[in-house]
């Protein structure tokens, strides 16, 4: 239906790579799922041009909330520039020929693997996470017709054995990433593996979040200003943590940080995990212990 | 038979009945599980199951705690608002009761824990399925239940897997106690263990219903179980009930043919 100004690829693939069928297919799953926040909605999951584990569910989602006017940015573990956002990125420039981005303030649709952009998101941005296991209780429970049942029940209380278990073994709460959370008070949500501390950014965002699993055929979505709560215990409460460093790149103190080894001796360094938010920074001239010496001896 | 005269138990405990079963079938196919089965169970009882394999004793079992969906029938609960048929109780307020009011003690205890969790969240986890949300509360109470039944503190943070299975069974009892049921159903508890532990499990069930005042239901083949925990006791022989009454009265004073051949049928020792 909708075709696009480059004609070869008007020729080879239909805009944004799946045929429409599918694309509404998609998007009343996606409806669907906006309608009950945090609910799983099944979909009829499409072999895509790559394994399962490299963001299929995510790249169908975007491929059906895509038009060809949106600006796309994609990102892996807050990076820009590692192989899964560069390769679903160069994708969808083939298949839809929309506009890319870095900048997360520019982009209209933003699809995302383990990471939500420091950068607050806005108002019209969707944000897209790719899901490897999209249920919170499948390591506790592994029939699905039970788990199914628990969700249609709101039975909740083994999601609290599996924290449970993290003080009794590590005297804290140790789940760091895909941390459980309650939507609107009531589904109990896999955030997908983003790390625990970007569980405050899902609540009351005002971009819409949606969430695509392919290979588990699931998709869930977070409206805009969906009430979020992380689950804790009333002595052990929730903690958004990262490691106690400043990034060494743009000295951000406020950043989710990557620690990367830098030589055989030991040596390490934090730096931002977003990239685009690091390197706005730096151009804003904030840089941190190592960034001024880097960029110094560059100039 | 069958027929057996319930009004006498009535008269007898004039308070009312925790659980009323009437006329509760259960075929399979064309093959009968449990046919037309009435009792009643009074506050404090410990009613007792006996009959040969494949007489429908489980399955009795199975659709008084609502895993079976029986054909005919009613098993009417006492709840805040009086007798309530937990059959036709929507799915969510009967789940519920079987969190808090109900508890289930399998003959394996691999099928009753989570053997991938401590021994503390096996305890722990009926707490949270009714909205605890306090560690330090939710620990405590673990520690307690294990105590009461035997297993050190010091292995709370054990699998289940690391105990024995006289252990793995006393750490059911205890997480299904846990939250103060009114009533338990208990399917051969002490069968696959040896005798000695046999023994004290028992003597340690004894202690529980007497002190925390519980209902049970305890399916077994095992008279001596019977003989020694429960108050009164039902035979069945292919799905029907064929004699009920005093434990004592039964075991010491057979009448229907069966039950003489399976009271005459144990070891003496």
């Amino acid at each position: 239906m909708t075709l696009h100004a480059d004609p070869v690829a008007a020729e080879s693939y239909n805009f944004a790579y799946l045929d429409e069928q599918t694309k509404r297919m998609i998007r009343r799953a996606i409806l669907k799922a906006v309608a009950v926040p945090g609910y799983q909605v099944p979909f009829a999951s499409r072999e895509m041009p790559m394994p399962y584990g490299w963001g299929t569910g995510g790249v169908q989602v975007t491929a059906a909330c895509l038009t060809p006017d949106d600006r796309l940015k994609v990102i892996d573990q807050g990076a820009d520039d590692t192989t899964n956002a560069v390769s679903i990125r160069k994708f969808f420039q083939r298949t839809a020929g929309v506009a890319v981005t870095e900048a997360t303030a520019e982009a209209t649709v933003i699809q995302t693997r383990h990471r939500i952009p420091e950068t607050p998101l806005t108002s019209g941005q969707i944000l897209v996470y790719q899901v490897p296991i999209p249920e919170p209780l499948r390591f506790l429970e592994p029939r699905e017709t039970e788990t199914r049942k628990m969700h249609e029940l709101e039975e909740y209380g083994l999601i609290h054995v599996k924290l449970y278990e993290d003080i009794a073994r590590h005297g804290t709460i140790a789940t760091s990433y895909a941390y459980p959370v309650k939507v609107e008070g009531r589904y109990v949500m896999d955030p997908s593996p983003i790390p625990k501390f970007d569980n405050p950014k899902l609540s009351g965002s005002p971009a819409l979040q949606l969430f695509g699993a392919g290979r588990e055929q699931r998709i869930y979505a977070l409206p805009p200003f969906s009430h979020v709560v992380s689950l804790d215990f009333d002595d052990h409460p929730f903690e958004a943590t990262k490691a106690p460093h400043d990034c060494d790149l743009c000295g951000a103190d406020d950043s989710y940080l990557d620690e990367v080894i830098t030589d055989d001796q030991g040596s390490r360094m934090f730096v931002c995990s977003d990239t685009d938010f690091c390197r706005t920074r730096q151009a804003e001239g904030q840089l941190g212990v190592l960034g001024a010496p880097v960029l110094k001896g560059g100039v | 038979m069958g027929a057996v005269d319930l009004s006498i138990w009535a008269k007898v405990n004039a308070a009312k009945p925790l659980l009323a079963v009437r006329g509760l079938s259960k075929n399979y196919g064309s093959r009968i599980g449990c046919a037309d089965v009435s009792f009643d169970l009074f506050p404090g009882e410990v009613l007792g199951i006996v009959g040969e394999s494949g007489s429908g004793k489980s399955t009795l079992l199975s659709c008084l705690a609502g895993h079976l969906k029986p054909d005919t029938g009613a098993v009417l609960f006492e709840t805040a608002a009086g007798l309530r048929d937990t059959l036709t109780m929507a799915e969510a307020e009967r789940r519920r009761m079987a969190r808090s009011d109900w508890a289930f003690v399998h003959q394996n205890p691999r099928d009753g824990l989570r053997m991938g969790v401590s021994a503390g969240g096996n305890v722990g986890e009926r707490l949270m399925a009714i909205g605890a949300r306090h560690y330090g509360d939710i620990r405590a109470a673990a520690v307690d239940w294990l105590g009461r039944v035997e297993i050190a503190a010091d292995r709370i943070d054990d699998r289940p897997r690391a105990f024995s299975g006289g252990m793995q069974q006393r750490l059911q009892i205890a997480r299904n106690l846990v939250t103060g049921p009114r009533l338990v159903f208990m399917d051969e508890p002490t069968g696959g263990l040896d005798v000695s532990v046999q023994a004290r499990l028992l003597d340690l069930l004894r202690g529980l219903v007497r002190e925390m005042g519980l209902s049970a239901i305890i399916v077994t083949h095992d008279l001596a179980v019977v003989r020694l925990l429960a108050d009164r006791l039902m035979v069945m022989k292919g799905g029907h009930v064929i004699e009920q009454g005093l434990t004592d009265q039964v075991l010491d004073d057979p009448q229907h043919a069966y039950t003489q051949l399976l009271v005459s049928s144990v070891l003496q020792v």
